[in-house]
């Protein structure tokens, strides 16, 4: 007879503010927001800003004034410190718990044998000390007999600060008045408009759909609803997954910092996306059989004429190489361009995406010669090694009035010897 | 009829490349293996040697020059190991005023003391109300000759 298992979530609270804090003590205990793409809206809070009345969300125009005066500190997203960072809470979970499995930048499941309440309690207080000490994040831990459990679980230990942090759901537990209090739009799984749909059917709460009857459920939400459902029951429908599954596509898009009207600035943007999804792309040891490039206006400035495009291409022979690609999505952006538009967008997608070695040959692409691997191998090398953008092309331009703006951004302390973070002696 | 080869790839034939057949940079010797090879070690990696929990180790720059009698001048990069239990004795990261600075700390029970390595420096006394994080245990210090 197999030990039960749980699962269990791992969560950074306000991951991306509380990154912010790791090197800049002084920030403890102070309202701080983060700031999406070219500092747009708002994506993360601190709990002082949170209690501020400060929305996620929230575009940063409208609300930048108000900030200043309750004295907020703004940032705008530094991916790299927050990529850094994360990689090492999931490795330190690692060290902690064999099986486990990454689900966003910020959260990881685990599972482990079902052990006494006390146990379970001093196990998680253990990991979100460990976590807190050597990394400075803040997480929560919640258990539960299957993850969707797990993640309400974990939602209640954040929301409940009398648990320290972590909360447990144990199998065969009554939780139908916990599951009453959450609204069934936060249940995991089911977004807007599935709890629209199920609002019709008088469907408001996690406990409602607990307790709905399940063809209904499998009419209206298909098999993944009734999974919800199932996992809601405590039946564990959801594995865990060891390896990730391989990227279906490659997006690289930017808001403009500034408008775009000719040609020029819109190839030159066009090109840098271009050289940064194929790094990816070669990074991830895959090639791209299709390309689609697309640019649009502002759709919030009505008073502007609008245009939105966007093309696709099916490439000859999947490719990973930048020149190719350049050409290529140059060319798809000379038919997209309508002059006289005020462009505020653009972005380039790859698809179709091919693990490197596979293929066939076609009869009528030639073949790829061997010193375009080379060059592109020591185009990334030194990149990594001396920071991105190092050496470019041409195409993607020297200056760029464009490049979205990030005018508070935080040093990237762990991935430049240029900007560590410095102690006083 | 099975055959045991498959084809792998097609590739089109393009005279202008040369056939490039690969050089061994030491010789084959069709008898006798390398002595070597037996006994052959990994290259010697500064990972190893300066990180031991590599998921909490930092590198931080130093300002200021209270430290130089640990060997620790201003500019000087120290390997911060954040894993590390704070003893006493140690050179540490420690926030203070809401900045981090390096010192050397001593404790004996419950009571702390931070030391600055030059005696140009006062001992830094924690004051009452006053509080103290240890925000990791500097292990090496980086800097060039």
């Amino acid at each position: 007879m197999p030990t039960p298992e749980l699962y269990a979530l791992l969560d950074c609270n306000n991951f991306y503010a509380s990154c912010e804090r790791v090197f800049a003590p002084q920030l403890a205990g102070r309202p701080l927001v983060v700031l999406s793409n070219n500092d747009g809206c708002i994506i993360a809070r601190s709990n002082e800003a949170k209690a501020l009345g400060i929305g996620m969300g929230e575009p940063y125009h409208r609300c930048q004034a108000r900030l200043a005066g309750q004295q907020v500190e703004v940032f705008s997203s530094n991916y790299p410190l927050y990529g850094d960072l994360s990689g090492r809470v999931m490795a330190l979970l690692g060290q902690l718990e064999p099986e486990v499995e990454i689900y966003s930048i910020d959260e990881a499941f685990f599972r482990l044998p079902l052990a006494a309440p006390a146990k379970l309690q001093a196990s998680g207080r253990h990991i979100r000390d460990t976590v807190r000490r050597q990394l400075g994040i803040p997480v929560s831990i919640g258990y539960g007999p299957t993850k969707t459990l797990a993640k309400i679980a974990n939602r209640l230990a954040k929301q409940r600060p009398e648990h320290g942090g972590v909360f447990a759901i144990r199998p065969g537990q009554d939780i139908d008045r916990l599951l009453a209090g959450i609204a069934v739009g936060d249940v995991w799984g089911i977004g807007h408009r599935s709890a629209r749909k199920l609002a019709t059917a008088g469907i408001h709460t996690a406990l409602d759909l607990k307790n709905a009857d399940p063809s209904l459920i499998r009419r209206q939400l298909t098999v993944t609803g009734a999974r919800t459902q199932l996992e809601l029951r405590g039946v564990p429908c959801l594995e865990l997954a060891k390896t990730p599954a391989a990227r279906q596509s490659i997006v690289t898009s930017r808001s403009f910092g500034q408008p775009v009207t000719n040609l020029a600035d819109l190839r030159q943007a066009v090109a840098t996306y271009i050289a940064i999804a194929a790094a990816k792309l070669r990074h991830a040891r895959q090639k791209a059989g299709c390309l689609q490039v697309f640019i649009s206006t502002n759709r919030f400035r009505a008073d502007l004429p609008q245009y939105s495009n966007s093309q696709l291409l099916t490439l000859a022979r999947a490719s990973a190489a930048t020149p190719e690609l350049l050409e290529r999505a140059l060319a798809l952006l000379a038919q997209l361009y309508r002059p006289g538009y005020v462009y505020q967008k653009a972005g380039v997608m790859l698809l179709d995406l091919q693990p490197e070695s596979s293929g066939q040959g076609t009869l009528f692409a030639p073949a790829e010669p061997a010193k375009n691997q080379d060059l592109l191998g020591a185009l990334d090398r030194i990149n990594q090694r001396w920071g991105r953008d190092t050496l470019r092309y041409a195409a993607s331009g020297l200056t760029r009035p464009w490049w979205p703006r990030q005018a508070k951004k935080s040093p990237a302390y762990t991935t430049d010897w240029r900007q560590l973070p410095v102690a006083k002696a | 009829m099975k055959s045991d080869s498959t084809i792998a790839t097609i590739q089109q034939f393009d005279p202008r490349e040369g056939l490039k057949l690969p050089l061994f940079l030491c010789r084959v010797s069709a008898g006798f293996p390398s002595p070597a090879e037996d006994h052959l070690d990994q290259r010697l990696d500064l990972n190893e040697l300066l990180v031991a929990h590599p998921a909490a180790t930092f590198f931080v720059r130093v300002a200021g020059d209270s430290m130089i009698g640990a060997g620790i001048n201003h500019d000087d990069i120290l390997v911060v190991d954040r894993a590390l239990e704070p003893a006493n004795g140690k050179v540490v990261i420690a926030v203070l005023n809401g900045e981090l600075t390096v010192k050397r700390l001593f404790r004996t029970g419950d009571s702390f003391r931070l030391a600055a390595d030059n005696p140009a420096y006062p001992d830094r006394l924690l004051s009452e109300g006053e509080s103290c994080e240890i925000w990791g245990v500097a292990t090496f210090v980086i800097h060039s000759l």
